[in-house]
């Protein structure tokens, strides 16, 4: 049983001097057989797994990452989280998500540090004026809270932003998530890990899958770097590498892998609070608790798996930040990163069954996997033990692309992360 | 930040170019859409081979020329291996 992280148990592990603390997961070998194998530590991974060990009873369950867990895109996104979106499907997932978020850090007994600060969308023209009430009212009809502002109301809550009409893109409105926020992105995958170890699943790092083993159409487990590992179920949750993955177990995806850049910068006093986005200016910036402006933009064009893009990328969301911020024009930008993120060509996910028997997958996020990752985790984790997809999930499975029920999110995905 | 070789202007800065995802996908000619299935429809407009090695693609000079083409590159290392002009089929490649 481990240990509750309380006030109490971080006072008494002070007193000797934080030598006390268990570990928070252990590292197994690898058992011949799991019931279930996820392939992939992220955190809509680590999520399924946690998941279908507390809501489904099945704790013979291996994660199996090939690197360190999180250290993929859980750690390199912007850590926002919305669900503003337009179409009934994904306001439904993503909004079962943000619940999730909502009482996340009690669940896991783990801070994830859910800050619900707000989250506005800007609207520089008049076009993008009635996109975005057109979306504030469909996402309203789902129950689901968003607002108008008008420029007064934006200037009194981000009393920096640019909103006069001198302003290269002047500021017409904007649509305000108040539920919408950010969160500690590795801390959701360590709570995530914590308590999925807890309950019994095998964390595998460093463990890299290199073949699938499939007979008469059923998988049977998967190849990985420290041997074969026999799995009755195995869920694919690799984000980036999924093409690799599918290729591997024989069956094609409509998913193109580019890399997505981020950057923080130095850490000033708190200026920002809340999250503020322009879809056509093309920024999304919030502040972190440690006071590093974090922002992002948009992908590379170009397919790649490098982590890394082109710096003009760089260039365009520092020109579109100081044009809406012009007193962050001499800040100085401390780090940046990529990520390889999976696309869609509807901008939405793939959750469901593969061609394969007994072989699933979780993929396509794209851009804006962080925000779903209980979600994600939860709805997956369903779909896998049930060998049914969930209700919210439905919508989702790859048969879209055959049958044509696309869902088009390009407008609330495509730009804002 | 790519160098892009383009065959008609010679090598030009990526901000150039514009990008045209894979290459050689073939649309199906009016006698093959006549019996095609649903599933070979999502093939060829949404299935992509999406490597982790060399991918052919095609980029438009939109800010020079104008013209498009075939590129050979990496993902992993993002080195040109070649160009090639359109129509030409895929070079084949000693693998790395």
């Amino acid at each position: 049983m481990k240990q509750n992280y309380s006030i109490f148990s971080l006072v008494r592990n002070a007193l000797s001097y934080h030598q006390g603390w268990q570990e928070a997961w252990r590292s197994p070998a690898p058992k011949p057989e799991y019931d279930v194998i996820i392939i992939g530590g992220g955190g809509h991974g680590l999520a399924t797994a946690y998941y279908l060990a507390k809501e489904h009873g099945i704790t013979n369950v291996a994660v199996v990452e090939k690197g360190w867990i999180g250290g993929g895109n859980t750690g390199r996104n912007t850590t926002i989280v919305r669900s503003n979106y337009l179409w009934d499907e994904s306001a439904h997932l993503y909004e079962h998500s943000l619940k999730l978020f909502e009482g996340l850090s009690q669940d896991l007994n783990y801070n994830v540090m859910f800050s619900q600060r707000g989250l506005m969308n800007l609207a520089h023209t008049q076009h993008d004026m009635q996109a975005l009430r057109r979306r504030v009212y469909a996402i309203q009809l789902n129950g689901i809270d968003s607002e108008i502002l008008t420029p007064e109301q934006i200037k009194e809550m981000v009393p920096i932003l640019d909103c006069s009409s001198k302003a290269r893109y002047p500021i017409m409105g904007a649509s305000l998530q108040r539920r919408g926020g950010v969160a500690r992105h590795d801390a959701v995958a360590w709570g995530f890990a914590r308590k999925a170890d807890e309950r019994g699943v095998d964390i595998l790092q460093n463990t890299e899958v290199t073949g699938f083993k499939i007979v008469g159409g059923v998988v049977k487990g998967v190849e990985t770097t420290r041997g074969f590992i026999g799995g009755k179920k195995v869920g694919i949750v690799v984000a980036g590498h999924s093409g690799v993955m599918a290729g591997l177990a024989g069956f094609r995806l409509p998913v193109e892998s580019h890399p997505l850049q981020a950057l923080v910068s130095e850490p000033i006093k708190p200026i920002l609070n809340t999250v503020v986005m322009s879809p056509q200016v093309h920024v999304y910036v919030s502040q972190s608790d440690k006071g590093e402006l974090v922002l992002g933009a948009g992908i590379d064009a170009y397919t790649s798996y490098a982590q890394v893009g082109s710096p003009f990328i760089i260039e365009n969301q520092l020109n579109a930040l100081t044009d809406l911020f012009p007193c962050f024009g001499r800040l100085r930008m401390l780090r940046q990163w990529g990520g390889i993120v999976d696309t869609c060509p509807d901008a939405s996910p793939i959750i469901g069954k593969t061609p394969v028997e007994n072989l699933f997958i979780n993929c396509g996020w794209g851009t804006g996997g962080f925000k779903a990752t209980p979600g994600s985790g939860n709805v997956f984790a369903h779909t896998i033990a049930r060998g049914e997809p969930h209700q919210l999930a439905q919508p989702f499975a790859l048969e879209r692309f055959t049958t044509g029920y696309l869902i088009d999110e390009h407008g609330a995905a495509g730009v804002a992360h | 930040m790519l160098l892009i070789s383009c065959p008609y202007c010679g090598p030009r800065d990526e901000h150039e170019f514009a990008y045209g995802h894979e290459a050689h996908i073939a649309r199906p000619t009016l006698e093959q859409q006549q019996t095609m299935s649903d599933a070979e429809w999502a093939d060829y407009l949404f299935m992509r081979k999406n490597p982790k090695g060399v991918h052919f693609e095609r980029w438009v000079h939109s800010r020079g020329c104008r013209q498009w083409f075939n590129v050979a590159r990496h993902t992993v290392t993002h080195e040109i291996v070649k160009v090639y002009k359109m129509g030409e089929p895929a070079p084949k490649l000693e693998q790395k």
